[in-house]
C-alpha cells in the first residue's frame, strides 16, 4: 500500500472506533438509576478531562511564546478538569454507603 | 505509535468502559471512578507523540518543566475544589471543571490548527500564513474549536445562573432568530475554512469563528432558566466530550477518541433522560425560554382555596403518631443545610415505630440525583430513598407528607393546569396524602417562577420559617412527646 491509502485506511480505522464507542456509551448508561445521574455526570465529566494528553502533546512540541504560552493554559485546565473532576466524583460516591444498622 | 502501546491504549479504553458501567450501579460506582481514574493515568504514561514515541522519552526541555508545572496548578486548582466544595454546590463545581475542560478542548484544536502558520510576505507586511492539511485533520480541529469553546462560555455561565447571578431567563424578540444567524454564520466559516484552511485570511476566519462560538456559548444559555441547567450541563458535558474526542482524531490518539466519544454520547443520552423526568422535548428547554411568557400570572388565576398554616407542636404530633410518612426533599432543604436535621428527624421517628421514606423526584434540586447525594451525605441509607415511579401509586396511603423545601415538583398544576407551563411534567403526587405539611419561608414562587396550587388544598398546611431551625423544633417536640 501507498503512503496514502494506508493513511486513509488508519483515519477509515479511526471513525470504526469512533462509531462503536457512540453505541457502547449509550449501551453502558442505559439502565443507570436517577440517584446516580449527578456522580455519573461527575464521572463522565473527569473523563473528558483526558485533553489533558493534548494540552501536554501541544505544549511539548510548543516553538513560540504564544503557543507556549496558550499551551501552558490548556495543560492547567486540563489538568484541573481531570483531578478536580476524579476527586469530586469520588468525594459525591463516597457517602454512598449501606448504613448498618 | 508503536504497536506495544496502541495495544496498552486498548486496555484503557476498556477501563473508561468499565468505569462508566460500574459508575450505574450503587455497590460499585466509586470502584468504578477510580477504575476510570486508573485508565487514565496508565494513558498518561504511555502517551505518545502523533508520529510515534513515548513522549516522556523525549530529551528533557523547558517545555516538559511548563508540563510539569502546569498539571501541578491545574491538581491543585482541582483538588482545592473538590474538597472544599458544599455538597449543595455540587451542580456548579461540575459546570466550571466541564468548562475548564472544554477551554482546554478548544485551545488545543486551535493551536493544532495554527500550527504550521509561517510568517511570510503578504501585501508588503510579515503576516502568519496557514499552509492546506487536507480537510481530515481541519474539520475535526474546526469542530473541536468550535464545539469547545462554546461549552467552555456555555458552562461558565451556567455556573453564575446557578450561583443566583441573572437565573431568570433573559429573552428579547427574535432571539432565536438571531441565535441561528450566528450558528449559520459559524457554520459557513468552518465550511469555508474547511477548504480554504491556507494563507492570512484562513487566520483571520478561525479567529472570527473562535470569538462567535464563545458568544454562541453565551447567547445559548442565557435565555434558559436557572432550574434547566441541570440539562445543559449534561448537554455542555458531552458537548466537551465531542470536542475531546475531535481533537483525539487530529492528535491521532486513540485513547482520547474512545474517552471523548464514550462522555458525548452517554452524557446525550443522560441529558434525554433528564428531559424526560420533566416531560419536555430537548428543543423546549433549549429554545423555550421557560417560565418567561407571563406563565406565573395564568397559572396564578386558576388558584382556589386558602393557605392554612400550622405550628411545630401540632405537627410533630401529626408525625409522632402517623403510621408512613413521606418525606419530599427540595432545594430549599439544601440552601437551609437542613439534610442532617431531617435525618435526625426520621431517626427518631423509626425509633417509634413510623415507616419513613423518602420520595425522590428525578429532577428534584438542581441536578439529578442532586438529593441523593445530599441524603447520603447526611447518612440516609440509600434503601429509604424511593424513586417517584415507585412511590407515586402508593401516596393515598401515606398519613404525612413532609414537604421540604421543594416546590415545582410537588405542584399539582402539572396535572391539573392545562395552561400551566409546567403542565405533563411528571410530580411527586403529595397532594395525594391524608396530610401534606409544606415547609416554606415564604410564599414566594418556586425556581419555575408557578404558584404552587399545592399550597391551597384542603389537606395542606404551611410551617413557615427556615427549613433547619423548623425540623429542630420538629425533633425536640417529637422526643417531647
Amino acid at each position: 500500500m501507498t503512503i496514502e491509502s494506508l493513511q486513509s485506511y488508519n483515519q477509515i480505522l479511526v471513525l470504526f472506533i469512533f462509531v462503536l464507542a457512540i453505541f457502547v456509551g449509550f449501551e453502558v448508561i442505559s439502565k443507570v438509576p436517577s440517584m446516580l445521574h449527578t456522580p455519573l455526570m461527575s464521572g463522565t465529566n473527569a473523563i473528558h478531562g483526558i485533553i489533558l494528553f493534548g494540552g501536554i502533546l501541544v505544549l511539548a512540541d510548543a516553538d513560540t511564546t504564544l503557543v507556549r504560552t496558550l499551551g501552558f493554559v490548556a495543560v492547567v485546565f486540563g489538568s484541573a478538569n481531570v483531578f478536580g473532576g476524579f476527586m469530586v466524583t469520588d468525594r459525591m460516591l463516597q457517602m454512598f454507603k449501606k448504613k448498618k444498622k | 505509535m508503536s504497536s506495544t502501546i496502541a495495544l496498552i491504549l486498548i486496555g484503557v479504553s476498556v477501563l473508561f468502559i468499565l468505569g462508566i458501567k460500574f459508575l450505574s450501579s450503587p455497590k460499585t460506582a466509586r470502584a468504578g471512578n477510580l477504575v476510570a481514574a486508573a485508565g487514565m493515568l496508565v494513558g498518561l504514561l504511555v502517551l505518545a507523540k502523533p508520529e510515534g514515541g513515548n513522549i516522556w522519552a523525549q530529551g528533557w526541555t523547558f517545555n516538559y518543566t511548563l508540563i510539569v508545572i502546569g498539571t501541578v496548578i491545574g491538581l491543585v486548582i482541582g483538588a482545592l475544589g473538590a474538597y472544599s466544595v458544599k455538597m449543595t454546590s455540587m451542580p456548579q463545581m461540575v459546570a466550571l471543571f466541564n468548562g475548564l475542560g472544554g477551554g482546554a478542548a478548544a485551545l488545543v484544536a486551535s493551536l493544532e490548527f495554527l500550527k504550521g502558520a509561517q510568517p511570510q510576505q503578504v501585501a508588503g507586511m510579515d503576516l502568519p500564513v496557514l499552509h492546506d492539511v487536507g480537510a481530515a485533520i481541519t474539520i475535526p480541529m474546526l469542530f473541536a474549536t468550535l464545539i469547545g469553546s462554546l461549552s467552555f462560555s456555555g458552562s461558565i455561565i451556567a455556573y453564575l445562573k446557578l450561583e443566583g447571578k441573572f437565573e431568570k431567563p433573559h429573552t428579547f424578540p427574535g432571539q432565536n432568530i438571531l441565535n441561528g444567524l450566528i450558528l449559520l454564520v459559524i457554520i459557513g466559516l468552518c465550511g469555508w475554512l474547511t477548504f480554504h484552511a491556507t494563507g492570512h485570511n484562513a487566520i483571520v476566519a478561525f479567529i472570527v469563528m473562535f470569538s462567535l462560538a464563545l458568544f454562541f456559548g453565551i447567547a445559548m444559555v442565557m435565555p434558559i432558566g436557572g432550574a434547566d441547567m441541570p440539562v445543559v450541563i449534561s448537554l455542555l458535558n458531552s458537548f466537551t466530550g465531542l470536542a475531546v474526542a475531535a481533537d483525539g482524531f487530529a492528535i491521532n490518539n486513540n485513547a482520547m477518541i474512545v474517552a471523548g466519544t464514550l462522555v458525548g454520547s452517554s452524557g446525550t443520552l443522560l441529558t434525554l433522560l433528564m428531559c424526560k423526568a420533566m416531560n419536555r422535548p430537548v428543543t423546549n428547554v433549549l429554545f423555550g425560554a421557560f417560565g418567561s411568557s407571563g406563565g406565573a400570572g395564568a397559572a396564578a388565576a386558576g388558584v382556589v382555596g386558602t393557605v392554612k398554616p400550622i405550628q411545630a407542636d401540632e405537627v410533630a404530633l401529626l408525625l409522632a403518631y402517623a403510621q408512613r410518612v413521606v418525606v419530599v426533599p427540595g432545594y430549599g432543604m439544601a440552601v437551609a443545610q437542613a439534610q442532617h436535621s431531617v435525618r435526625e428527624l426520621t431517626e427518631e421517628l423509626g425509633k417509634r415505630g413510623v415507616e419513613v421514606q423518602f420520595a425522590i423526584h428525578p429532577v428534584a434540586g438542581r441536578m439529578p440525583g442532586h438529593m441523593n447525594v445530599l441524603l447520603a451525605e447526611a447518612n440516609v441509607p440509600y434503601d429509604q430513598l424511593i424513586e417517584m415511579e415507585q412511590i407515586n401509586p402508593s401516596m393515598d396511603r401515606v398519613d404525612v407528607c413532609l414537604v421540604i423545601g421543594a416546590n415545582d415538583v410537588v405542584n399539582p398544576a402539572a396535572r391539573e393546569e392545562k395552561t400551566s407551563p409546567i403542565y405533563g411534567m411528571p410530580i411527586i403526587d403529595a397532594d395525594r396524602c391524608k396530610t401534606c405539611i409544606v415547609m416554606k419561608r415564604s410564599m414566594a414562587a418556586g425556581f419555575a417562577g408557578i404558584e404552587n396550587h399545592l399550597f391551597y388544598k384542603d389537606n395542606t398546611r404551611m410551617l413557615f420559617g427556615d427549613a433547619k431551625a423548623s425540623l429542630n423544633a420538629l425533633v425536640a417536640a417529637v422526643k417531647a412527646s
